[in-house]
């Protein structure tokens, strides 16, 4: 009897140890991959809580010390509290122009019939491909033009309409049933009235994708800022973390409590919001 | 009166609903701001590009396409444009090919998935700024983690360091690239793998197809479609990098990282030649537009829509 199952047993046991062991090679090149991926973001971690004075020590990974005095230092040698402030009107500018006037818009190529529609959604679209570097110096012209230079106005004003945004949310309103228009509309409601009542509340998820999009092009932004921005009050977080690169270039612990601070509202975005942006990152490849 | 009649009852069917007027409502918004912040200063870029000005004078003068010549003819921008290219190649190649690796890896039935997607997306959304700053310390000599790291492996750093040396420079602002680009190429990749049916991969191995076999003939050949759009995708978006190097090494040492945006900003606004940086813009448009229109043939205009 032990002669019969043991070759069988043998057979299991190498084919459940082949497949534990390939797996395991699998996970070894994926933790190998992901610690080069994480390594910038824990050493500046580890940096920004390091004391200034072991600044010159062999460098180490992992925090053994855990001060925050490079952060008072860093906040204390450059205004991060108003570059903040200035990000984050920034910001919620730029998501709630985008969110709203892509929303209407899209609702407008969706649903609403009008001479002309296919062209101005065509031309919306084509300039998608239209690259910032080339509408760059004239943008610039026009905001100096308009008196708004180191204005809120020109960080928010021209990033408030999004092709990508219109593109994306005409898509998710095609989804929605018209049923439920028509059903609003023998109501009595008005077109704009089925916008906000019927359209706005069931495109939730879509507005999110959008509104995340938006957050991290806008948070992370640095071209259009350092151009349209001269007044040291005026700068936002990453436009403040360059010049304080280039102002305390050597004081690396503070400079890293800089970065910590720049980094953290993305990636605390990303990581509430992770399911809808890898999503509609993941399909951008599927459709195609 | 009477000839207005026939318009206006054209308008007023295609009125029918009140479609016309909300319509009108609802785009008015997107659509004066989409004409003077983007429309018009493609126009006025376009009128730039074959005018000599500095941006305050009174005096423009028309140049026709000397601009073009003179950028073209200059060291400057064509280092420039190697540069770029090569950063882009370095970029796109590194960030597909080792895309698909990780992404196959991940498609492999094992555990903890989405927690490895994660940790490998995560430089997607950080600030390039912040990114461009960490690394430029991660690379400094004697202190920083990764130049200490690879000395303990036994390798020499170049003198007089990684970002001074001609040779490396770019090859270190090509690896932020790739670090930056990686985890939205795996995403797009591993989505597009599970969006093989299982089936094809029974067929194969019924066929008698191993592991690489099965990979080879079946996994290639679907994911192609993908692998074109992530090139031209990660091209457009690597030719126009700027925040990098603007941080980093400012374009140096001697030129090596001077990408075309970095000289089209100082171009414009340290020396003021709003002409030859237009003309530059231009000239980055033309590359891009090639790049996207293959991506149209491929994929149509209204896929694409990242």
């Amino acid at each position: 009897m032990s002669a019969e199952t043991l070759p069988l047993a043998a057979g299991v046991q190498a084919r459940l140890a082949r497949v534990k062991w390939s797996n395991m090679l699998i996970h070894a090149a994926l933790i190998a991959g992901a610690l080069v991926m994480i390594v910038p973001f824990l050493w500046m971690l580890t940096l920004s809580l390091k004391p200034a004075a072991l600044t010159h020590q062999a460098p180490y990974l992992i925090p053994t010390r855990f001060e925050l005095a490079n952060y008072e230092a860093a906040w204390q040698a450059a205004p991060f509290a108003r570059y903040y402030f200035n990000s984050i009107v920034m910001t919620a500018g730029i998501v709630l122009g985008q969110v709203l006037l892509s929303s209407l818009a899209a609702y407008a190529f969706a649903r609403l019939r009008f001479p002309g529609r296919e062209v101005l959604f065509l031309v919306f679209l084509a300039t998608m491909m239209v690259p910032f570097h080339v509408i760059l110096i004239p943008s610039y012209l026009i905001i100096d033009r308009l008196g708004w230079i180191d204005s809120y106005a020109a960080l928010i004003v021209p990033r408030m309409v999004s092709a990508f945004g219109i593109f994306l949310l005409r898509q998710y309103y095609q989804g929605i049933p018209r049923e439920l228009d028509e059903a609003a509309m023998i109501d009595g409601a008005s077109r704009l009235g089925i916008w906000w009542r019927i359209i706005l509340p069931l495109s939730g998820p879509g507005l999110a994708t959008l509104g995340i999009f938006a957050f991290m092009f806008a948070w992370n932004d640095f071209l259009w800022p350092l151009v349209v921005i001269n007044d040291p009050n005026m700068r936002t977080v990453q436009l403040g973390l360059a010049m304080f690169q280039g102002r305390y270039g050597t004081q690396w612990t503070l400079l890293m409590a800089g970065t910590v601070t720049a980094t953290l509202p993305t990636l605390l975005v990303f990581l509430f919001g992770q399911r809808w942006f890898i999503q509609s990152v993941a399909q951008s490849g599927v459709k195609g | 009166m009477s000839v207005l009649a026939p318009v206006r009852a054209g308008w007023r069917r295609a009125n029918r609903q009140g479609d016309l007027s909300a319509a009108a409502l609802a785009l008015a918004p997107a659509v004066i701001l989409f004409a003077i912040f983007n429309i018009y200063p493609l126009i006025y870029s376009g009128f730039l590009s074959v005018m000599e000005w500095n941006g305050f004078s009174p005096e423009r003068t028309y140049v026709g396409l000397d601009n073009y010549r003179a950028i073209f003819e200059s060291a400057q921008f064509r280092n420039a444009l190697v540069v770029t290219f090569k950063y882009t190649a370095g970029v796109t190649a590194s960030s597909v090919a080792i895309g698909l690796v990780v992404a196959v890896l991940l498609n492999a039935d094992i555990r903890g998935r989405n927690l490895y997607r994660l940790i490998y997306f995560l430089p997607v959304v950080t600030s390039t700024v912040a990114a461009a700053v960490v690394w430029r310390y991660l690379m400094t000599p004697g202190t920083g983690y990764a130049d200490v790291f690879l000395r303990n492996l036994g390798l020499t750093p170049p003198s007089p360091a990684w970002l001074r040396n001609p040779d490396w420079a770019l090859r270190i602002v090509i690896l932020v690239g790739l670090w930056k680009r990686l985890g939205f190429n795996i995403v797009v990749f591993l989505a597009g793998l599970q969006n093989i049916p299982k089936d094809f991969y029974e067929a194969a191995t019924v066929d008698g197809a191993g592991p690489w076999g099965r990979f080879r003939y079946v996994t290639i050949p679907l994911i192609a479609p993908i692998t074109l759009m992530l090139v031209i995708m990660s091209v457009i978006d690597a030719f126009l990098i700027f925040d990098v190097v603007y941080v980093m090494t400012e374009g140096g040492p001697v030129g090596t990282t001077e990408v075309v945006g970095l000289l089209l900003y100082r171009q414009a606004f340290r020396y003021f030649n709003l002409g030859d940086a237009s003309a530059m813009g231009w000239v980055i448009f033309a590359i891009v537009f090639v790049a996207t229109l293959i991506q149209w043939k491929y994929f149509g205009a209204r896929e694409t829509g990242l």
